[in-house]
């Protein structure tokens, strides 16, 4: 029984950490149909300052980890607007070269982390609290994974709120529904794509300092290894849909997690399966529209 | 008949020429400084060219799939990764001779290519490159976790040469290998043409431009599409297969999704479309990669401030930034610069201008 308990808590968190990543590429891919696939650099590059910003503060303190998220966050949405101003939109329309310019992109920014920080992981200081464990109907879990839930949920509802209450919300669900429509009706939806992109970028650097303190180290790699997790559950929870993705975050983490426990390390392997498995039976993924 | 030989004259005796060049390489001593470490003969330029010469291989498997059949698979490696392990494999464990050996991993390969074409197939566009891309990292990973001591992990398998003729091994027979590299290479392009030329192609081609129109006119589209997904996937598992013997041994980076993705800077610097420009993309990316890698650990680099020094010390992001800047203000690749060249030339002067 508490093992179950902490498969499942340490299944919430991994999934938190997920759909920080998959947010961005779902919303990116519903509004503007790029496969975003330097979105694991936003995450690394936002790992990386956020923590050296928090270490200027103060290594292992409260205030180092909160100011660490938030420059985390800024440097990933500052890193994306800035991919989609000078990269993305030169290419407008264009997907496949969108896609190609995100895949250049990747190779040789991680190719510039490694050169900068080294190619092996570096181990991170945390706070005590968070490198320590609660228990919880007998299961000893990982304070990290309390941490990587609640963001992720303040993450959702922060980005449904904006969606459903702010202008510009608006415009981006109504871009996501029908573009031209939208730009027939003289709104510049260029703007939202920045924003979109902005915002996307901002919860890739927070998951990337959240992934930090969850796995302790930090490494060049650290994006790559979570964007192929937050593509299959972009794509299991249906392309462009926020609470699909949200939904696949959960399942497919929890699945991996028990998997590696229960099922001899195979984690990596259902999920695989399970992805194959969606596309068979729901092409267009849990909550995707059918195309 | 005029014109097949006239086609022939242009552009299949430069062709051959080329060929004849290359085949006879190996016993020529040119020096290409900058481009080889030493004489053509010596077997590390040998080795290096024959790398160039499967790389181009792959890239024209890659080809068939992107360029063809305009199909952005991120799983490519998976196959070539299956004619590495599968062989490496089968050799190690069993005492089947070579081709035997090699027969069986293609039919694998093929099975493999046709359960996961018929599956990734069912969605489109870049939900498909998704797909592709997340059943290759499955590969990886089985590969690196070595179920049941199969394929060593991380640190790679090395080849059992006890089923392999003895004039394919050791470093001696560096040119044994060399030609084995370029008949892989002139094997596959002439395969590559022929499916182009085929029905099956043009119906490729047809589905790649429109698909709803190959469904009217009474087309399969999926069949078609699923074809040529298993016809480069086992191209590339035959060059898998080459690759093992050259480089005598099996590495996981070959089955990573970053190795796939390689294979699309090669096709998209090469020009995507174009068979000579996946196989000139190839070779200059190799080149380039083993190149810009003495150049990061030369004098002059590490006496360069670290603002300079850092970027130029990676290979990758020389190439990825090269990359990005082709695809931003090269349309086309280097193939289509060069036929704008031709067209350009072609003209009558002053008309240029219009």
């Amino acid at each position: 029984m508490s093992t179950l308990v902490l498969l499942l808590a340490t299944g919430l968190g991994l999934g938190g950490l997920y759909f920080l990543v998959a947010s961005g590429l779902s919303l990116i891919y519903g509004l503007m149909g790029v496969l975003n696939f330097a979105h694991g650099s936003f995450l690394t590059l936002g790992a990386f300052v956020g923590l050296a910003a928090g270490n200027a503060v103060g290594a292992g303190t409260w205030g180092g980890l909160l100011l660490g998220l938030a420059v985390g966050a800024l440097t990933g949405a500052a890193a994306a607007a800035a991919t989609e101003l000078g990269l993305i939109r030169p290419l407008y329309q264009r997907h496949i070269e969108q896609v190609l310019v995100t895949v250049g992109l990747s190779l040789a920014t991680v190719a510039l982390f490694e050169g900068i920080w080294g190619p092996n992981p570096r181990p991170v200081t945390r706070t005590a609290w968070l490198g320590s464990t609660t228990e919880v109907l007998g299961a000893r879990v990982p304070n990290t994974a309390f941490l990587n839930v609640l963001a992720a949920a303040a993450v959702l509802c922060g980005i449904v709120a904006f969606l459903r209450y702010t202008r510009y919300g608006l415009i981006i669900r109504a871009g996501v529904e029908n573009r031209a429509m939208v730009t027939a009706l003289g709104i510049d939806v260029r703007r939202a794509f920045t924003l979109v992109f902005a915002v996307g970028g901002a919860a890739a650097g927070l998951g990337g300092v959240l992934a930090t303190q969850s796995l302790n180290y930090v490494s060049p790699h650290l994006g790559a290894s979570l964007l192929i997790f937050a593509f299959i559950v972009t794509v299991i929870g249906g392309m462009g849909s926020l609470t699909g993705a949200a939904v696949a975050s959960v399942v497919v983490a929890v699945l991996q997690q028990l998997a590696n426990f229960y099922l001899d390390n195979t984690g990596d392997l259902i999920v695989v399966l399970l992805l194959a498995l969606v596309l068979l039976v729901r092409p267009s993924g849990l909550m995707g529209r059918p195309a | 008949m005029s014109h097949v030989r006239t086609r022939l004259l242009t552009l299949g005796l430069p062709a051959a020429g080329l060929l004849v060049l290359l085949a006879c390489l190996p016993l020529l001593a040119i020096p290409l400084p900058g481009v080889l470490p030493g004489y053509t003969y010596e077997p590390g330029s040998l080795q290096l060219l024959a790398l160039c010469f499967l790389t181009a291989a792959l890239a024209l498997s890659y080809h068939l799939l992107f360029g063809l059949a305009g199909l952005m698979s991120f799983g490519h490696a998976l196959y070539f990764a299956a004619g590495i392990y599968g062989l490496a494999i089968v050799l190690d464990r069993t005492d089947v001779p070579l081709l035997p050996a090699a027969a069986l991993v293609l039919v694998g390969g093929i099975a493999l290519a046709f359960v996961v074409g018929a599956v990734s197939l069912r969605v489109a566009g870049i939900s498909f490159a998704m797909v592709t891309l997340a059943f290759a990292q499955a590969g990886n990973v089985l590969v690196r976790r070595d179920q049941g001591d199969l394929t060593g992990g991380e640190e790679g398998l090395a080849l059992a040469t006890d089923g392999v003729p003895d004039a394919l091994v050791g470093v001696v027979n560096t040119r044994h290998l060399y030609w084995l590299a370029l008949a892989v290479l002139v094997a596959v392009h002439l395969v590559v043409l022929w499916i182009e030329r085929s029905r099956a192609g043009h119906m490729a081609a047809a589905v790649r431009e429109n698909e709803v129109r190959v469904r009217i006119i009474g087309g399969r589209p999926y069949l078609t599409k699923l074809v040529v997904f298993v016809l480069a996937a086992s191209l590339a598992t035959v060059v898998g297969m080459a690759y093992l013997l050259l480089q005598s041994g099996a590495s996981p980076t070959t089955s990573t999704a970053d190795f796939t993705l390689t294979l699309l800077v090669m096709v998209v610097l090469g020009g995507v479309g174009s068979r000579w420009g996946a196989v000139v993309g190839a070779v200059l990316y190799t080149l380039l990669d083993q190149r810009l890698g003495e150049l990061a650990h030369s004098a002059a680099v590490a006496g360069l401030p670290a603002v300079l020094r850092v970027p130029l010390s990676e290979p990758m992001f020389l190439l990825g930034t090269c990359f990005v800047l082709v695809v931003l203000f090269l349309p086309g690749g280097l193939a289509g610069a060069a036929e704008r060249l031709a067209a350009r030339r072609g003209r009558v002067p002053g008309k240029v201008a219009a």
